[in-house]
């Protein structure tokens, strides 16, 4: 039994089945994130004091960040290009590429939020570094997921394009915009957060 | 897209390396401006004004929003109105029951 | 309905193009009994281990709230029977303690809702009916419908779990409020990671329902030809979709404000017990209300939409007649599904809301009233004319708009905030959101066993056991609420340890907490032949035709009862009419299937 329209579009929609399912997806992640962009500025309006990002916490490194980001969005978009064109080898390299950048983002991460431990600063201590903790850890899970569909992409699920390319590129393409949603979200976090 | 030839591709991909152009700019510019300690007012205007637009642009030309279907149009006008009553709502209730008390 | 009667011959040579051979035998594909029966990726029986799952959690959260109403009738005795059982940290000999009280209604609601309506109404009949009804040969993604399941059925062994856990499960209401959420016993940090898992749970099924809506329609099957409980489920899966995000944002920042020791709900200067709290504070407790009934309020046609679509399909059947207007009940859902995210702040007239905003949301909740009233005239008139086939869905179908009305109604004063003064958190709030879940809701879900029981087993469910299991429920359950609000109107508090027994104003009105108790547990006697009727007919019951309500939608009309098990369908049906055509004038039979072919079709020049 096959289900119709896993790797060709149906006609009068003109989608076919798993990218109407990850938009429907990303509508819901808006949600879940715009409830907690409504937190942050629900606590701003109402705390007497509230720092600036910037005195708080690294902004060079979180602007590191954001171009990692941005980078592994075009390198993305690049896998999924040369999917269309056919070129499986740079496929693979593209994707590597965004697996790679990726791995970058959480490292520095990583180093940005042991930093602020050593320092003393933790979610308790003020709204305003609960919230940052709280979203910004939200979104590096959110990084975890895609690397790991990513490398599954990269990996054993590309054994795919040899059967079904069309399918496969669908999966790339359905993956990308995932990815590209969760660089969306950091191109919001980043100001709000670091520079405000 | 399932169609699209090769030389569209190929388009797209200049489209691509431009997008990412752009977007490096922005985020230069928008570090820069907060360098400037503007007013709060001010501030956050600007700075939601550049991601606002950084992110149509990878909305628009990475996520190909720019050629979408009707489906996902109406997908997204109906988030963006509740999305937009999630940001407001609470902060104006909020804000009228300090007020008016 | 030219002659005014109804042939009840089974109308042969309609429909089933497919009937000529039975299927349950068919072997062809060797699945392992895991990977069948547990492990399944088809959507009946999915369907039908969200259904038994629901039920049994049904059962359980009803079971918390027969113990309860002991307490409230004859509070500070012990309980008996099970009195002895509990243990001494929850009713030490027998008698309830008040933590004990609060873990029972807190999970009670808990429990009802996300764990028994909301599977039952979208996990067990979505999922069975609507692929059948739009003759789809499974969902969309039937791995995820898979995995939907089983994260369901780990959030609610999660919820099980608490109850064993020191101080015991959730204590704080099904709301969760904060700040008292915050500091509670370690059950609630188990109550908010077993939502985390539901609403993950309900995310991957709304996804999958909209795409199988949308893509999977079969050829002719336009969205105005889709039956109205295919609607039902389309909005719902909105609803599901998009609100509950924000109160899985709320029950992560709660997670971290227990955990991680934020402030995002904690006031500053919080005492408690006489000791000031060590939390950083600035925190707004009102943040979690706003989150809490972003989600809440559209749950509640989340438990309302699904009931209505189903009373739909019965009403249309059993009166032999088209639903009255169609369309605009279709268009009511639409716009009651949007409105229904405009609403949520009338939970929160009397938290010192000020007067714009109030007045900003009793308007918009008037408005939502009006859809509501819509779907139900359209109901109560398609009834009008129709010569009535009382069978036992019918019944229950019948005796939803009655039920469904009062709660309605009686929720109007309470849209109102003047009138909410006085009534905001009293018995009389419990009274009117049960009349539209309990006597409303769960008599449609009721009525749809009933009515596609046949479907799924091949056999027909006891008409005499459904019968007194209808009688017994619609006196009791009236006998439970209807009570409630006279206690309101007095004043009576809902929440209550003792049932208000310690307030003078409770005097006059607490005799009628007896009667409420006595009728809840006569309510779970007359569960007792439908539990029997449940697993008796499955093997004893008797034997019916494929379509055995001469239905005309997809899922009664063109598969065999039960579905084959492999694609539904031996050949994919097309469609050709819209979903209700019963008694059309000129026709030999008094229904045509959507999926059959007649001269109209040929003659408006339709194609196959
Ligand atoms: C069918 C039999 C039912 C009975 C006898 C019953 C009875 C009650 C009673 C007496 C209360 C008030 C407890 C208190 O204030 O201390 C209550 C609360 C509640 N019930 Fe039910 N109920 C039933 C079914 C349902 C169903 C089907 C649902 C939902 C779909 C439901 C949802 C709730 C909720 C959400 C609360 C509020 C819990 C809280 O205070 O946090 N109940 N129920
Ligand atoms: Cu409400």
């Amino acid at each position: 039994m096959n289900i119709p329209y896993t790797s060709t579009a149906r006609l009068d929609t003109g989608l076919y089945n798993a990218k109407l399912g990850i938009w429907l997806f990303l509508a819901s992640e808006v949600m879940l994130f715009g409830a907690l962009f409504s937190t942050y500025v629900l606590l701003r309006v109402n705390a007497p004091t509230w720092p600036h990002g910037y005195e708080l916490l690294n902004v060079p490194l979180a602007t590191l960040n954001t171009i990692v980001l941005i980078s592994s969005s075009v390198t993305m978009v690049m896998s999924w290009a040369s999917l269309m064109m056919k070129k499986f080898g740079k496929f693979k390299l593209y994707m590597g590429l965004t697996i790679l950048l990726a791995f970058v983002f959480l490292v520095v991460k990583y180093f940005e939020y042991t930093a602020k431990f050593e320092h003393h600063l933790f979610p308790s201590t003020n709204t305003f570094l609960a919230i940052y903790f709280t979203i910004t850890a939200l979104h590096g899970l959110h990084i975890l997921g895609g690397i790991v569909v990513n490398t599954y992409l990269w990996g054993p699920g590309s054994k795919m394009w040899q059967n079904d390319p069309q399918r496969f590129t669908n999966r790339v393409e359905v993956a990308g915009l995932y990815w590209h949603f969760v660089d969306l979200v950091w191109i919001f976090l980043f100001p709000v957060l670091y520079l405000l | 897209m399932e169609t699209a030839h090769a030389e569209d591709i190929t388009k797209s991909v200049r489209k691509y390396i431009v997008v990412f152009v752009a977007l490096m700019g922005l985020t230069i510019v928008t570090v820069a401006i907060s360098y400037l300690h503007l007013n709060v007012g001010a501030a956050i205007l600007f700075a939601l004004a550049v991601a606002t637009v950084k992110a149509s642009l990878v909305a628009s030309y990475f996520m190909h929003l720019i050629s979408e279907r009707k489906i996902v149009y109406w997908t997204l006008a109906l988030t963006v109105v509740f999305f937009l009553l999630l940001m407001l709502l609470p902060i104006s209730a909020d804000q009228d029951s300090t007020r008016l008390g | 309905m030219a002659d005014g009667h109804i042939s009840h011959k089974q109308v042969e040579g309609i429909g089933v193009g497919v009937q000529t051979h039975v299927h349950h035998e068919e072997h062809h594909h060797e699945l392992s009994f895991l990977r069948q029966y547990v492990f399944s990726t088809d959507h009946k029986v999915i369907g039908i281990q969200y259904g038994i799952t629901s039920l049994l959690f049904l059962l359980f959260g009803f079971t918390l709230m027969m113990i309860m109403r002991w307490q409230l009738a004859y509070p500070g005795e012990a309980i008996p029977l099970i009195g002895q059982w509990l243990g001494p940290d929850r009713a030490p000999d027998g008698i309830m303690l008040p933590e004990f009280y609060n873990q029972l209604g807190a999970m009670h609601g808990t429990i009802m809702v996300f764990l028994g309506v909301v599977p039952l109404a979208v996990g067990a009949f979505g999922n069975y009916v609507m692929p059948l009804q739009i003759g789809a040969v499974d969902m969309a993604f039937p791995k995820l419908n898979m995995m939907s399941y089983w994260v369901y059925f780990t959030g609610g062994v999660t919820m099980l779990v608490s109850f064993f856990l020191p101080g015991g499960a959730a204590n704080s209401g099904w709301t969760s409020y904060a700040p008292l959420s915050v500091i509670a016993t370690v059950g609630q940090t188990v109550w908010l990671i077993g939502m985390v898992f539901l609403i993950t749970s309900s995310l991957l099924g709304s996804v999958n329902f909209i795409v199988t809506i949308v893509q999977l329609r079969t050829n002719g099957l336009t969205f105005m030809r889709l039956p109205f409980f295919v609607w039902a489920q389309f909005v719902t899966s909105f609803l599901l979709l998009l609100a509950f995000p924000p109160l899985e944002a709320a029950g992560v920042l709660q997670l971290m404000d227990r955990i991680a020791g934020t402030s995002f709900f904690m006031p500053s200067g919080l005492v408690v017990s006489g000791v000031p709290l060590t939390n950083a504070g600035g925190g707004s407790p009102l943040l979690w209300q706003h989150l809490f009934w972003f989600l809440a309020h559209p749950e509640v046609y989340v438990l309302i939409l699904p009931a209505m679509g189903i009373v739909a399909e019965i009403i249309a059947n059993n009166t032999r007649k088209p639903i009255w207007g169609y369309k605009s009940i279709v268009f009511a859902a639409v716009f009651l599904g949007f409105m229904s995210f405009v609403v949520w702040a009338h939970h929160m007239f009397m938290t010192g809301m000020g007067t714009v905003i109030s007045t900003f949301f009793q308007t918009t909740t008037m408005i939502i009233s009006i859809p509501s009233i819509i779907i139900l005239t359209a109901f109560f008139l398609s009834l009008w004319g129709g010569s009535i086939r009382f069978t036992t869905p019918m019944l229950f179908a019948l005796a939803f708009l009655p039920m469904f009305g009062i709660g309605g109604l009686t929720g109007l004063p309470l849209g109102l905030s003047a009138p909410d003064i006085h009534l905001h958190d009293t018995y009389y709030v419990i009274g009117h959101f049960h009349y539209v879940v309990a006597p409303g809701t769960l008599m449609a879900l009721f009525a749809g066993i009933y009515y596609w029981y046949p479907k799924v087993t091949g056999r027909k469910m006891s008409d005499v056991l459904g019968r007194l299991h209808f009688w017994g429920s619609f006196i009791f359950l009236n006998g439970v609420f209807m009570p409630m609000f006279i206690q309101g109107l007095a004043g009576v508090s809902r929440r209550l340890y003792d049932g208000g027994a310690q307030y003078a104003h409770a005097q006059s009105v607490l005799q009628w907490n007896e009667v409420m108790s006595v009728s809840a547990w006569c309510l779970g006697l007359a569960q007792i032949p439908f539990i029997i009727n449940f697993f008796w007919s499955a093997k004893k019951g008797e034997k019916v035709a494929d379509n055995h309500w001469e239905a005309t939608t997809l899922d009664m009309a063109a598969t065999t009862s039960p579905p084959l098990a492999h694609g539904n369908f031996a050949r994919v049906p097309e469609v050709h009419r819209g979903p209700y055509e019963y008694s059309v004038p000129g026709a030999t039979t008094d229904f045509i299937p959507q999926h059959v072919r007649t001269e109209s079709n040929v003659e408006r020049g339709e194609h196959r």
